[in-house]
């Protein structure tokens, strides 16, 4: 309830709910403390106002009508002069209300963008493998029904809550001063209320984290068959589709009913104890005031009930935030849950630099963009660095991996590329080729043995620079919102239009991008959906090629190409090809028959290995699948 | 907006309860300033305890009510609301499982998904907090308003400033806002689309090394929306503070003409204090009347986009005396024109005069955007022609149900899902009351039990979403089994084998042949290998019919399929094989 309270004592001993909460208000403070800070003291002021308005009534009738009524004056200066003073005093009032209402605005909605922007951010640093296990409607579902919750708490549950124990406060001292034994009766109801609205919301919290959940699911589940929405039309499935929403669905509902249920009884609840209370004190005030014990007089009971309601009239009102508040704790669970995931580690300490080589053969590092690239390898223990010239060199050395520790996938991968030498994997889908390529740009990370890259551990390089040096071409082809300009770019930032136009001419993706509607400058939305699946793969090959890396990763990616093009692509590629080291994927016999080296994989091994013409030699596996003789068993 | 109540379905009770339960409270509550006026006035003033008692007993009983009133109130609201919005998705949910696929390219799935969660969370709590005030404000308001009028007419006219100060001044900022609201909502949505672009385009991301690229670009939309919100929400400032000039207003109006009235004998002190406490419920009613505009205006917005998917009809509707049956396999393409823009003038395909036997297997190969999918797409009606027409069966296929129709006309489209679940129910989308063994049949066919033998729990092996547990050549052989467990007497392929090894590719047509002779097969094909042994082979190019032929004929007299062939000819190898 009282979070600046709650704020001070250890973690360990509050709810989750709470803690949440706390963290988000923690959150805020870290970037509007000042602004923070004047809307604490504005509230104040605008709290002070409305008690001093709400009083003046008492005081114009004590203070100037009944006089006026004994003595039968007609003298309204004196109430003149103090209206003025009050229209002063509300007046600021005023002010500072639209101020901090104001201020709060940008709070909460700044607050509310660096949430987004800090998930963000987290979010991508995030390791292959968190998108791998969860479902991407969930992740969505943080940024766009989890963040929401937060609006609501921190634009009007948070000042309406402080101003509630600002106003609380203020009334508190007034009946302690008044009469400290009635007070008594006040504060045991305040306990009471309090109690009721800590278990409420206990309770429906439950249900609201719970709700949170489904929603997270009914997203899952909508974008998935959205998805594939197609294929439900084709088998006519639309039917059995609307039954299995149906059941996440009632779910949800459930849980939304249940979770407002409880929230929705608060207010009722807690209004009436306020006027149960007001009862008690009228008459425990009437028995001690006929009574005259514990210096209770009529006058003061009086006054007191009116006091006793503004004590409990502020609970009233903070039971009505707080769905919004257990609402939010529930979304901010989810939203810290998504901030909290480690990031993709990276110890790596090698980086690659632009470099210029002397006479004698030194490599020393430039600061301008040079075609010579070198790894920049500091030796903590002597103090020096070393320059190793980037060429593509990968070694594999016995390498175990698996997606999970358990369940090893690829089973003592031995191999090694010299640099500008071309690697086709060959073998079943499912052998494990997609996987190995996903080792060497760290995607995953090794269970066992080494892999090197021009003699360097890959642990020790920097991701981004490992990455950087790989060009990858991958089996899905994604495209991103804005034009094919832009896509292309996306393979380096810094080229120049020329630069792209050339590179879309080696991918042979120019001559279709010129007979788009708008050319280079056509919209591409939705992962690209206005193009061909061959298309995009042009596509693909452009942005890779206007990358320029000394090393290339090729998964599939000629397979939906239609074959007039290919046989085009296919020379733009062995131009892309020439002098980079190479890993290939391979569908396409003209790939594999000019690679150094054929790797064929069966069940995460390599079981033959060699030239095209020494394989075919040897009449194993790959003579079977060359002459096509393979018969499934 | 109407649309969007009429979903209310069942929940129609709940809120009438919900309504009429918050009146009983809000009667209830007005009880209560008589009840303790006469405890001050009978009882404390004049020290009769006995009064005291009774009315304080009394206020029990009130509150014992109100609190039952107002929980049930509560409760039936919760039950309204939730049930609103549930009934809502359903029937988004149930709409879109009408769209025809030109209907399912307008809308993005990230703005559906927004539609169906973000926004109908916005109208389900408008509408919970609409009915619990809908009664409570405006009874307050009417009985506080009269109550001042009884007391002093003149005063009541101070009142009366006030009140339409504040529904000018809020008025006007709701106006404004709304419109704010909307383009928020449009900011959103591209906030979202970045978001699902990058989830799914991770790798992509991350081999680039763009992670602080997409950073920047995020951040960029996200202050554009920061900002409109800001400027939405500052006007919203505005309320608090008018509010609260209003009440002031009333404070020192009836202060100083009230001690004037009262000192000239027109009014009493008690008057007074009255006229006060009901000025208050009078203003708090108006500022919940308040919150609830903005509350509706800030769901106007989500309503308006949630009526937008109810609102759209499928641009598809079966015949009135829709054919419920296929008689074969015969396919006639009747001079068709069609364009996926119509009145673009950009056609997709030109003049396509076509006629297939039952039974025929025919072969369809040409460039990237040939128009290949297009053709096949018209044969089950996932679009409508733009002028001729197409029958299946000898019946032009706009005139069967469309049940009937895909359920005779099977395709295995080219962008091809398999949903979460084990691979026998991904299986049964073809059939749903297939036996075990005809599904295991079906895969043989498809050369899929081989891959399927080896998984752990075979059959039972559960799929992750989209498929990302199997490789591509094993979701497209999954994708062909599925598609003849209907038993069609029309099986499309569409581009289904690019990812299938030559030979498997050859022993699943060779499957075809002997098991589903009767069935016409249309094999979409980017490799030669995968239609040379068709009946027909039709090559398309730029929309057009380019030949019509038997391999053999082509290879001597068509041009673009000979050089195709010899672009293939050096080795047909495809090394991506069941092992």
């Amino acid at each position: 309830m009282n979070e600046k309270a709650n704020a001070k004592k250890p973690e360990g001993r509050m709810n989750t709910a709470t803690r949440l909460i706390n963290r988000v208000i923690r959150y805020m403070l870290h970037y509007y403390k000042i602004p923070f800070l004047i809307v604490l003291a504005c509230i104040l002021v605008t709290a002070i106002a409305t008690v001093v308005g709400a009083t003046f009534p008492q005081k114009l009738v004590d203070d100037y009508i009944t006089p006026m009524l004994q003595n039968g004056s007609r003298d309204f200066s004196g109430l003149a002069s103090d209206l003025v003073q009050l229209v002063c005093i509300m007046a600021l009032g005023v002010i500072t209300a639209f101020s901090y209402n104001r201020i709060m605005v940008n709070v909460s909605q700044g607050t509310m963008r660096r949430l987004r922007d800090d998930l963000f951010s987290r979010m991508e640093s995030l390791p292959i493998k968190y998108f791998d296990t969860h479902a991407h409607g969930d992740i969505m579902s943080v940024y766009t029904n989890d963040v929401d919750t937060l609006r609501q708490l921190l634009s009007q549950s948070i000042p309406q809550i402080i101003n509630s124990v600002i106003t609380m406060a203020a009334t508190l001292v007034t009946m302690i001063i008044l009469n400290p034994a009635l007070t008594v009766i006040s504060i045991l109801t305040a306990v009471v209320m309090l109690l009721v609205t800590s278990n409420f919301s206990k309770l429906s919290g439950k249900y609201f984290i719970r709700q949170q959940i489904d929603l997270g699911a009914v997203d899952g589940f909508i974008e998935e068959m959205l998805d594939g929405q197609k294929v439900v039309k084709v088998f006519c499935h639309e039917e059995a589709a609307k039954r299995d929403f149906h059941e996440v669905n009632e779910r949800l509902r459930d849980s939304t009913n249940k979770a407002n249920r409880y929230a929705n009884l608060l207010m009722p609840i807690n209004a009436n104890i306020g006027w149960i209370s007001y009862a008690l004190v009228a008459i425990v005030g009437a028995v001690l005031g006929i009574n005259g014990l514990a210096g209770v007089t009529i006058g003061t009971v009086v006054t007191f009930v009116g006091l006793n309601k503004s004590f409990t009239n502020p609970i009233t009102q903070v039971s009505q935030q707080i769905n919004f508040v257990v609402n939010a704790a529930a979304g901010a669970q989810r939203v810290f849950d998504l901030m909290d995931q480690t990031p993709e580690a990276d110890d790596g300490y090698v980086e690659l630099v632009n470099a210029v080589e002397d006479e004698n053969g030194n490599l020393t590092e430039s600061p301008v963009r040079t075609n010579l690239w070198a790894w920049k390898h500091p030796h903590k223990a002597e103090g020096t660095v070393t320059y190793t010239r980037q060429e593509g060199g990968v070694v594999f050395d016995d390498v175990d991996f698996g997606y999970d520790e358990n369940k090893i996938v690829l089973h003592n991968i031995s191999l090694y590329a010299k640099p500008g030498q071309k690697i086709a994997f060959v073998g079943a889908t499912g052998a494990g080729k997609t996987t190995i390529t996903n080792l060497i740009n760290r995607f995953y990370d090794i269970a066992d043995g080494k892999i090197r890259y021009d003699g360097i551990n890959i642990n020790k390089i920097k991701k981004p620079d490992l990455r950087r040096s790989l060009g990858m071409v991958l089996q899905d082809t994604h495209l991103f919102t804005g034009t094919v300009m832009d896509n292309i770019h996306y393979g380096k930032l810094d080229a120049t239009d020329e630069e792209c136009i050339k590179a879309a001419k080696l991918a042979n993706a120019d001559g279709f991008i010129r007979r788009l509607p708008e050319g280079y400058d056509t919209m591409l939305t939705g992962d690209g959906a206005n193009l061909s699946q061959g298309q995009r793969q042009l596509l693909a090959i452009a942005r890779a090629a206007v990358a320029d890396p000394p090393a290339l990763i090729l998964d599939e990616a000629t397979s939906s190409i239609d074959t007039r093009t290919e046989k085009l692509v296919q020379a733009g590629m062995d131009a892309l090809m020439k002098g980079r080291t190479t890993f290939v994927i391979a569908h396409r016999l003209s790939t594999v028959k000019n690679s150094n080296c054929i790797m064929v994989m069966e069940q995460g091994r390599i079981i033959e290995r060699g030239t095209h013409d020494e394989l075919i030699a040897a009449k194993g596996k790959y003579y079977q699948l060359y002459t096509g003789n393979f018969v499934s068993a | 907006m109407k649309k969007v109540l009429q979903q209310l379905g069942k929940y129609k009770r709940d809120t009438f309860l919900c309504i009429g339960l918050t009146a009983l409270e809000v009667i209830m509550e007005i009880l209560m300033p008589f009840v303790t006026a006469i405890i001050i006035d009978r009882g404390l003033e004049v020290s009769n305890l006995s009064v005291v008692y009774r009315y304080g007993a009394l206020m029990v009983a009130i509150a014992f009510l109100s609190l039952i009133f107002g929980a049930l109130a509560g409760k039936n609201a919760a039950s309204a609301a939730s049930g609103m919005s549930a009934n809502l998705r359903e029937a988004i949910y149930a709409n879109i499982q009408t769209f025809s696929f030109s209907n399912i390219d307008k809308f993005s799935v990230p703005g559906l998904v927004t539609r169906m969660t973000t926004d109908i969370t916005n109208v389900q709590n408008a509408y919970m907090m609409i009915i619990r005030v809908a009664v409570r404000a405006p009874l307050n308001l009417v009985f506080s308003y009269a109550m001042c009028l009884i007391i002093s007419p003149r005063l009541s006219l101070m009142f009366l400033i006030a009140v339409v100060f504040l529904v000018a001044v809020i008025g006007s900022i709701m106006v404004v806002t709304l419109k704010i609201f909307r383009q928020v909502f449009q900011r959103y949505d591209d906030l979202n689309a970045s978001v699902q672009e990058n989830v799914t385009a991770i790798r992509v991301v991350k081999a680039f090394v763009r992670e602080d690229y997409e950073n920047k670009k995020f951040s960029k939309a996200s202050k554009m929306l920061y900002d409109l919100s800001v400027k939405a929400e500052g006007l919203l400032a505005f309320n608090n503070p008018a509010m609260m000039v209003a009440v002031y207003f009333c404070i020192i109006s009836v202060s100083w003409l009230g001690a004037q009235f009262i000192v000239g004998g027109s009014l009493t002190t008690g008057d007074l204090t009255s006229l006060f406490s009901y000025i208050m419920s009078l203003l708090m009613s108006l500022m919940m009347l308040s919150m609830v505009v903005v509350m509706i205006s800030m769901s106007m917005a989500s309503i308006r986009r949630i009526s937008e998917v109810l609102n759209e009809k499928a641009d598809l509707t079966d015949p009135e005396n829709p054919v419920a049956d296929v008689a074969d396999g015969s396919i006639d393409f009747n001079h068709v024109n069609f364009s996926y823009k119509k009145g673009s003038g950009k056609n997709a395909l030109t003049d396509i005069d076509l006629h297939i036997k039952s039974g025929e297997t025919i072969g369809v190969i040409g460039g990237t955007g040939s128009g290949k999918s297009s053709l096949v797409n018209l044969i089950c009606r996932l679009y409508d022609v733009d002028s001729g027409s197409v029958c299946v069966g000898g019946t032009d296929v706009r005139k069967y149900d469309t049940e009937v129709l895909r359920n005779q006309v099977s395709v295995v489209l080219q962008k091809n899902t398999l949903f979460s679940g084990t691979i026998l129910e991904n299986l049964r989308w073809g059939n749903p009351d297939a036996t075990d063994e005809e599904c295991v049949e079906a895969c043989r066919a498809a050369c899929a039990d081989e891959f399927i033998d080896r998984m752990p729990d075979g059959y039972r092996t559960r799929i992750e979403r989209g498929g990302s547990n199997v490789s591509g050549g094993q979701k497209q052989r999954l994708c062909i089994a599925r598609a003849l467990l209907k038993k069609p007497k029309v099986l499309i392929l569409d581009d289904s084998t690019s990812a299938v090894d030559t030979s498997t590719d050859a022993s699943i047509r060779a499957a075809f042949a002997k098991k589903i002779p009767g069935t016409t097969k249309i094999i979409i094909a980017q490799r030669v290998s995968s239609v040379e042994s068709a009946d027909r082979i039709l090559v398309l190019d730029d929309g057009r019919i380019d030949a019509f032929d038997t391999h053999e004929n082509l290879l001597k007299t068509n041009a673009i399929y000979q050089d195709i062939y010899n672009s293939q000819l050096e080795g047909s190898g495809d090394f991506d094989q069941p092992a």
